[in-house]
């Protein structure tokens, strides 16, 4: 049994993709600004390779020159395309921005779509400075640029797992009355970010609820987090 | 049951997967217990739909999502060879591709051989016409490469042996950036890649109608007649594939835009890729073989018409047999 909350439509960007194994995964993609960040990190990397490989194969002669075209070719356009395939999606500059590309459905990128992506980067850049790819970012729902819209990928934010806060430490209190899930899990939330909320604050919500839990407004507080606590059950 | 326990019950498991995870990420997946992956993927994607039911708090659901999206990533990761897929689409998907696009590559060819052929013919007829087509120095270049007095043909005639493989360089920078660009710019609706097909034929036409009217006809044509085989017919499969970009955004039939788009670009990179392979070859072909002066133009014509035929019977054989699909 879902609670109604699951399938609303979510308020912030993130993406719903259900998988075949029935549950749904949460993608947030990311947009214009750490795309934008990540490329410029990528195209200083890129710079950097070709300055050493111009100097180096510059001493070679002519066979360092026909080298180092080839080089050049491959850094232009396999640079990304190499690191997305075989770096589970992430550039260099992605890795630092905490991105990485995905298919819409939230499956690994592959080649032919990474490398559709890239290759549709040409028409992004148009007329000057990434216009186009920037238009098409910003209107988006998904921040998508027109390579991503070709591809059927997305630039999504690799999350990092957090601690868990720990729930207030007081004695359990059975809930006046039969609580449905998302009022559980409100309830739940409530005493979890505690520690995040000022004393005025938490009263504040707090009191919203004192009538319906049958408390007074100073008490209704400590009975919200007994209340909490009796649903998680003592650790 | 309470949070707390099913917490306690399963954190052993979540720890263990997350460990699995971080060596999957990391490129080396561990040896000791094989197969265990996919199992205690599905078991986690089992708690955190219980999770969700139950009305845990969103910290912890929040917590395992996490572990199930990084999880979703490795189980479906694409982990087949990638030289057995290549050779696959060599020794037979490409020129399925090819054949299934037909319609793309025919109109790509018409426009691209239409437009090399006429042009060709009207500077043939009117010489005084390439000064429109081509700048004067840029002329003098061509005629200068194509001198029959050369020792060496080609882009930067006057090399020696050694520079073959600055040329090699040289020639697969050039045209496959070209392809690359011919390709991505049917996204404009079309537009981009029927400027780079119609460029290129009238360029390459006006060039070869004014070196066969000035005489020069025999070092042109037998040095193009070699990897013009692979490049020329690079060129239109790149230029099909922008088309059919370009169709699919203008009339996406039954589909939506979107969804013609992204089905047009997953075949169109198919021949993108093709095209690379055979500009790869023609690259290889005109940096050692077509530039060699050793050859007479008798056996440079034989060979080149020999390629053709190669091409032409792969594309129409290639990839037919009973055992194709594999």
């Amino acid at each position: 049994m879902y609670s109604t909350l699951d399938r609303q439509d979510l308020l912030d960007t993130s993406l719903r993709v259900e998988t075949p194994e029935g549950i749904d995964l949460l993608l947030r993609p990311a947009g214009l600004v750490p795309r934008a960040l990540a490329f410029a990190i990528d195209l200083v990397i890129r710079a950097a390779i070709l300055l050493v490989l111009f100097f180096t194969l510059g001493l070679l002669g002519k066979f360092g020159m026909g080298l180092g075209t080839l080089l050049l070719f491959l850094v232009q356009w396999w640079y990304m395309v190499l690191f997305e395939v075989l770096n589970q999606g992430r550039t260099p500059g992605k890795y630092w921005l905490g991105l990485r590309v995905v298919h819409d459905d939230g499956t690994p990128v592959g080649w032919s779509s990474s490398l559709t992506r890239n290759l549709l980067r040409f028409v992004d850049m148009l007329p000057f400075g990434y216009f186009l790819g920037a238009l098409s970012c910003l209107g988006h729902p998904a921040f998508k640029r027109l390579g991503d819209l070709a591809a059927g990928t997305l630039v999504i934010y690799q999350e990092k797992p957090q601690a868990r806060p720990a729930l207030p430490d007081v004695e359990p209190v059975a809930p006046p009355v039969a609580l449905t899930l998302d009022e559980q899990r409100a309830l739940i939330g409530f005493a979890e970010r505690h520690g995040a909320l000022s004393a005025e604050r938490r009263q504040e919500l707090a009191s919203i609820l004192a009538e319906p839990l049958g408390s007074n407004e100073e008490h209704a507080e400590a009975k919200i987090h007994g209340i909490a606590r009796s649903l998680v059950g003592s650790s | 049951m309470k949070q707390a326990v099913f917490e306690r019950q399963h954190q052993a498991d979540w720890q263990e997967f997350a460990a699995q995870l971080d060596a999957l990420e990391g490129g080396k997946p561990r040896s000791t217990q094989p197969g265990t992956f996919p199992a205690a993927y599905r078991r986690l994607c089992q708690q955190l739909a219980l999770a969700e039911s139950r009305g845990y708090s969103s910290q912890l659901i929040e917590q395992l999502r996490q572990l199930a999206l990084r999880g979703h990533q490795q189980l479906y990761r694409h982990r087949s060879p990638l030289l057995g897929r290549l050779l696959g689409f060599i020794s037979g998907g490409f020129a399925r591709t090819v054949r299934a696009q037909w319609r793309y590559v025919l109109a790509a060819s018409v426009l691209f051989y239409g437009s090399l052929l006429g042009m060709a013919t009207l500077v043939y007829l009117f010489p005084d016409l390439v000064y429109s087509v081509l700048p004067a120095d840029q002329v003098a270049q061509m005629e200068q490469m194509y001198d029959p007095d050369a020792s060496r043909l080609g882009r930067f005639a006057e090399r020696g042996a050694g520079d073959d493989w600055l040329m090699f360089g040289y020639y697969i920078m050039n045209n496959i950036g070209i392809a690359f660009q011919t390709f991505a710019s049917g996204l404009l609706f079309g537009l981009g890649t029927l400027f780079f097909l119609l460029f290129n034929g009238l360029t390459i036409g006006a060039v070869a109608g004014h070196l066969s009217g000035i005489g020069y006809h025999q070092p042109f044509w037998s040095f193009v007649i070699g990897h013009g085989a692979f490049e020329l017919t690079a060129i239109t499969f790149a230029g099909a594939a922008g088309l059919q970009l370009g169709v699919a955004l203008l009339a996406p039939g039954r589909l939506t835009r979107g969804n013609a788009l992204r089905q047009a670009a997953r075949q169109g990179i198919q021949l993108v890729g093709g095209a690379t392979l055979f500009l790869l070859i023609a690259a290889f072909v005109e940096a050692y073989w077509s530039s060699m002066t050793l050859a007479t133009p008798a056996i440079k014509y034989i060979v080149g018409a020999l390629l053709w035929l190669i091409v032409a019977i792969y594309f129409c054989l290639a990839g037919r047999g009973q055992h194709a699909a594999e």
